[in-house]
């Protein structure tokens, strides 16, 4: 739990001793480089692609080998809080913002300055709570948590250790099982606690110069730091499970909810047991910043632990380093051990106390409380409920739903081209998640990138609807659409002349050569093989550049043929 | 002139009798004079005079801002001044310059006072005596009084080394030093454990710690968050209500200050106190608690007795436990509050910076003295893990017993307790130095830390010249956030003893030679 900026943390292990540090001065000299950003930008799109470990171990396989070894897997995750302000003071909340420029007097904790609860964060911790079923404690503590580090400029974060501000919820996910059959699994994860505290601000270590820079613009930034029981087991169900901690906090506005910018962080509890005995000795596999690589981190884990007490080795207690060049973690250097964190009741907080409407006080002022009745009132559409609702509505499979909500602003592509088109859902469907999003992923490119806008796309799907193109011509235009050279379909229709071909004379002209060049063919349809006549189809749809209606060419052929 | 209230000096500037520069000019040449004191730090020479003119303008103009304004006041080293340096008494913060002023320092400014300088106090506000200061030890006027080297001169033994001075006490030795040396008229001390009320008993003043959670802590640099009051230190009563008055009230920068809003009060002339309860607590009759100050605090009763107010014993049972617990307390948070000084963001930072890790080590050993090193590491011992229940829990629990003690004996009719606020007058350097910081703190708040403890307003005003002619007071202890009553009590009494102001002796023979040759002065 300790709030290390994951690459901080490897980087002050792999640099040994790091030296003096080169920090800011209020007198106004300051030194920093520009903010590091993670290099890799990955979010969890491929969820419903790769396999399915846990899925495979099935109990009967469990009483055939005794010595099957299940991972068991926690999580520890913190939000940061959407919000135009730190957790204790007014300075703002931007992500790559020039180093230290938004760094209020306390958050340089100089000395006589006071922490004052920013309500924001409260209304947003309570908000998830609810959306995570949780029990909100009317009354929660602060603490002071210490520890020494460069990036901690007050010696202690405040986090709530003895009482948080919400405890015992569920998170439900679901999980697309992909290779059998095109199955949703639900699953539900219990939640221990959720916590309101500050993070941490960056130190980046210059091995070269020997320096510390150090940059608190995150520091005092409010965090959700959500506490899951072990009930995941394996690598794609924590995946899975994250990506829908994502999207609820992201439909609840209460986290931006980006991995890649640090504004979710997962830690992993990582062990295995064989089923019936305790759990395991766990490690806590931190370093993690994409949904793929906490998938790949916990599996390599599991396999690691695993190979271990195979050959007799045992498991020790350890925080591990993912590596995500080499897929594999390694232990962190702590060099204090075990730390005491020497926590204490924050003395400069009163209780945070949280209302409802029967405990609201009667005069108080609606700008200076919480009521958890009013947020559960303002709580939106989670993401479960928006999926069942796009399967209701649209009557579309619940697999095409997941997909949808769980693409970023793929729903909303959906939605828009769906209000702009006649052509059935169904079929709308086929062209957004088969051809639209493949493309997309094959350019690693997020839906708000694509080149076709969604009102290209439903010109072109009532083009086809109309008969004005044939399917085969609607592949093309969508080909030339993704090229973006800036046409509308029509424009290109009328360009490449793919329009459908109207005339029935050249068509039957063109069906005639067909056949007069193909008398074997012809012969076998005759001989009542009539499969072959696809074969005749297809050639005139080469000569025509699949211009042609296939109903009317194949209504030609047989005409001609029988 | 100097020797007036703050009350009597307001009115002689309203009156036109002094303006408020010449009145400026004045405090800074004494402070000049009583150099010596070491009260000030930082004599903030400039703005004073800034502050000064803009006053007499507002004088002129007829425009002036309340009781405060254009009154010189000094305000201890611990609270943040925007552009003045903030030290704490500390090589860890000497240089450092706050960008931000302590809410209560603003709210004096924005009321016209005049800011003569940052005063002298044990670092980081740890200690009774105003002795572990990096800026050296401050000295008690009283030591240069007439009262005193007239008796001394009586009694040679006294005097055996002339070299030998008086302590302030503390930590707010140099605030009260100020006001009893006659160079501001009131000002500002923090009391964590007795640090205001103490050395305003040592020097003859006027020392209120007013009921946690009514003046804003914010930029006051903290010793123990959850006990930390400012303190007003004034040379009468009615003085200190009329800072108070100032002061009060609802900080959204602390979140500790109570909501409800303050109203400002003042005292009444006429006080009949024949309606007040005062109780007597047994606890306080302390193992060393002097002859002189157990037959004044008997006097004083019998006082209230003859005029009328009802005076009982009462108890408060967990008073034996409350320094220990306070100790507890203190570090703890010390060790937790004095985490930040790492060198990093401001403040001193050692040269030694092998690593980061030795760089934080050697700062804070340069930058802190033997006191502070070790109230952080007993605190931090009793924030272990294996030992938080043992002592932290156990000293918080002992805590609440102490406040309910306060509030069983104020349910039962008490108004106001009346206690010793010292064990004695003010002690010789050489005597006060022969034990420890830790030790001397252990009895020097062995009566005023309680009232931390509960939250408690308190009030010391000195009450009579000792034996040895220097100053005795005494304490009230008043209810949760009746400053008015506790006030209203301890002025009757002021008026009853009639306390004599200090006379200076060779200092104070220059006070009529003070240069009156001011610009701003001519335009009166």
């Amino acid at each position: 739990m300790v709030l290390h900026c994951p690459w901080t943390m490897m980087a002050a292990s792999s640099a040994g001793v790091c030296t003096a540090c080169t920090i800011f001065r209020l007198s106004g000299r300051y030194w920093f480089s520009r903010t590091l950003s993670y290099n890799n930008n990955f979010s969890i799109r491929n969820v419903q692609t790769t396999t399915l470990h846990c899925q495979s171990q099935p109990q009967t396989k469990r009483k055939t080998d005794p010595r099957k070894w299940v991972g068991v897997v926690g999580l520890e995750i913190h939000a940061q809080i959407h919000s135009n302000a730190k957790l204790f003071s007014e300075s703002g909340v931007h992500f790559a913002a020039p180093p230290n420029s938004l760094v209020s007097y306390f958050d340089a904790s100089l000395p006589g300055t006071l922490p004052v609860l920013n309500r924001r964060c409260v209304e947003a911790a309570v908000m998830t709570s609810l959306a995570l079923n949780c029990t909100i404690n009317k009354k929660s503590l602060f603490d002071r948590k210490h520890y020494f580090y460069a990036d901690l400029p007050a010696g202690y974060q405040i986090t709530q250790q003895r009482l948080p501000i919400a405890v015992a919820g569920s998170l439900t996910y679901n999980l697309l099982v992909r290779q059998k059959w095109n199955q949703v699994v639900t699953k539900t994860i219990r939640i221990k606690q959720i916590q309101l505290e500050q993070d941490s601000g960056k130190s980046l270590h210059d091995d070269t110069r020997s320096q510390t820079l150090i940059d608190l613009n995150r520091a005092g930034v409010g965090l959700m730091e959500v506490v899951m029981e072990p009930d995941m087991c394996c690598g794609e169900e924590a995946a899975a499970a994250v990506r829908e901690l994502q999207l609820i906090l992201q439909a609840l506005g209460t986290c931006q909810g980006n991995m890649a910018e640090g504004q979710l962080r997962v830690d992993a509890n990582v062990s295995v047991h064989q089923p019936g005995e305790p759990l395991g000795v766990r490690t806590e596999v931190k370093n993690i910043n994409s949904a793929r690589f906490l998938a790949r981190a916990i599996d390599y884990e599991i396999q690691r632990q695993t190979d271990v007490l195979e050959s007799g080795g045992w498991i020790l207690n350890e925080t591990r380093s993912f590596d995500y060049k080499s897929g594999r973690t390694t232990p962190m250097r702590d060099k204090e051990g075990l730390q005491d964190y020497r926590f204490m009741p924050e003395p400069n907080l009163p209780p945070l106390i949280v209302y409802d409407n029967k405990t609201v006080p009667a005069h108080a002022d609606p700008q200076q409380v919480v009521n958890i009745d009013q947020i559960r009132e303002r709580l939106p559409e989670l993401p479960n409920v928006r999926r069942s609702r796009l399967v209701e509505q649209y009557g579309i499979l619940p697999e095409h739903s997941f997909t949808l909500v769980n693409e970023d602003g793929l729903m909303e592509y959906f939605v828009s081209v769906a209000r702009e088109t006649k052509a059935e859902p169904r079929k709308i469907i086929g062209w957004i998640i088969k051809d639209l999003l493949g493309l997309l992923k094959q350019h690693s490119l997020n839906v708000s990138q694509s080149p076709i806008s969604p009102m290209s796309m439903a010109e072109l799907l009532n083009l086809l609807e109309a008969g004005t193109v044939s399917s085969s011509a609607a592949k093309q235009v969508f080909q030339e659409l993704w090229k973006g050279a800036g046409s509308s379909a029509s424009q290109i229709v009328q360009k490449l002349d793919l329009g459908l071909l109207q005339d029935r004379s050249t068509l039957e002209q063109i069906c005639r050569t067909v056949i007069d060049s193909h008398q074997e063919e012809v012969r076998a349809i005759r001989g009542g093989n009539k499969k072959v006549l696809n074969k005749l189809i297809g050639l005139v749809q080469r000569e025509l550049k699949g211009r042609a209606d296939p109903v009317q060419v194949k209504t030609i052929l047989e005409e001609k043929t029988l | 002139m100097l020797g007036l209230t703050l009350r009597e000096v307001s009115l002689a500037l309203r009156e036109g009798k002094v303006s408020p520069t010449e009145l400026c000019q004045r405090c800074l040449h004494f402070i000049r004079k009583t150099k010596f004191l070491n009260a000030y730090v930082t004599v903030t020479e400039e703005i004073a005079l800034k502050q000064a003119e803009q006053a007499e303008k507002r004088f002129l103009k007829g425009e002036t801002l309340g009781p405060l304004d254009g009154i010189p006041i000094a305000v201890k080293d611990n609270f943040s001044t925007a552009s003045i340096q903030t030290t704490c008494a500390s090589q860890m913060l000497k240089g450092y310059i706050p960008p931000f002023n302590a809410t209560v320092v603003q709210k004096l400014l924005d009321q016209g006072a005049v800011l003569m300088g940052k005063t002298n106090l044990d670092e980081f506000a740890m200690g009774s005596g105003s002795t572990d200061t990096i800026f050296g030890p401050v000295r008690n006027p009283w030591g240069y009084s007439r009262q005193y080297q007239e008796r001394c001169a009586q009694n040679p033994e006294d005097t055996k080394d002339s070299s030998d001075w008086l302590i302030t006490g503390g930590s707010s030795g140099g605030s009260a030093a100020s006001v009893a040396s006659l160079t501001c008229f009131a000002s500002l001390g923090s009391d964590t454990g007795g640090s205001t009320r103490n050395p305003a008993a040592y020097c003859g003043v006027v020392g209120l710690k007013p009921t946690y959670g009514l003046l804003s802590r914010h930029g006051l640099i903290p010793l123990v968050n959850s006990m930390d009051v400012p303190g007003i230190l004034t040379r009468s009563v009615h003085d200190a209500a009329t800072v108070l008055g100032v002061l009060g009230g609802h900080d959204p920068k602390d979140s500790t200050t109570v909501p409800e809003p303050f109203k400002p009060f003042s005292l009444p002339d006429e006080i009949d106190v024949r309606n007040v309860c005062v109780g007597i607590p047994r606890e306080y009759h302390a193992p060393g608690l002097s002859k002189e100050i157990l037959a004044h605090w008997t006097k004083a009763a019998e006082l209230f007795e003859k005029a009328g107010a009802r005076v009982v014993e009462v108890s408060l049972p967990h008073t034996q436990h409350s320094i220990v617990c306070y100790h507890v307390l203190c570090t703890a948070e010390v060790a937790s509050n004095m985490a930040r000084f790492d060198g990093l963001e401001y403040g001193h930072r050692s040269t030694i910076d092998s690593s980061t890790e030795v760089m934080y080590a050697s700062t804070r050993h340069e930058g802190f003295n033997d006191v502070v090193r070790g109230r952080i590491l007993s605190g931090n011992y009793f924030l272990l893990k294996q030992n938080y229940d043992r002592y932290f829990v156990k000293a918080q629990k002992v805590r609440r017993l102490i406040a309910n003690d306060f509030m069983k004996v104020f349910s039962s009719g008490v108004d106001v307790l009346l206690t010793p606020t010292t064990l004695s007058d003010a002690a010789r350097y050489s005597e006060f130095t022969k034990e420890d910081n830790r030790t001397r703190s252990a009895q020097e708040d062995i009566f005023t830390q309680c009232a931390n403890m509960a939250g408690l307003p308190a009030v010391t005003l000195p009450i009579a010249l000792s034996e040895r002619n220097l100053p005795i007071s005494l304490q009230f202890i008043g209810q949760g956030f009746r400053e008015k009553n506790l006030l209203t009590v301890a002025k009757w009494y002021e008026q009853q003893v009639k306390f004599p102001l200090i006379e200076f002796q060779d200092v104070a023979d220059h006070v009529s030679e003070f240069p009156k040759t001011t610009k701003s002065a001519s335009a009166f």
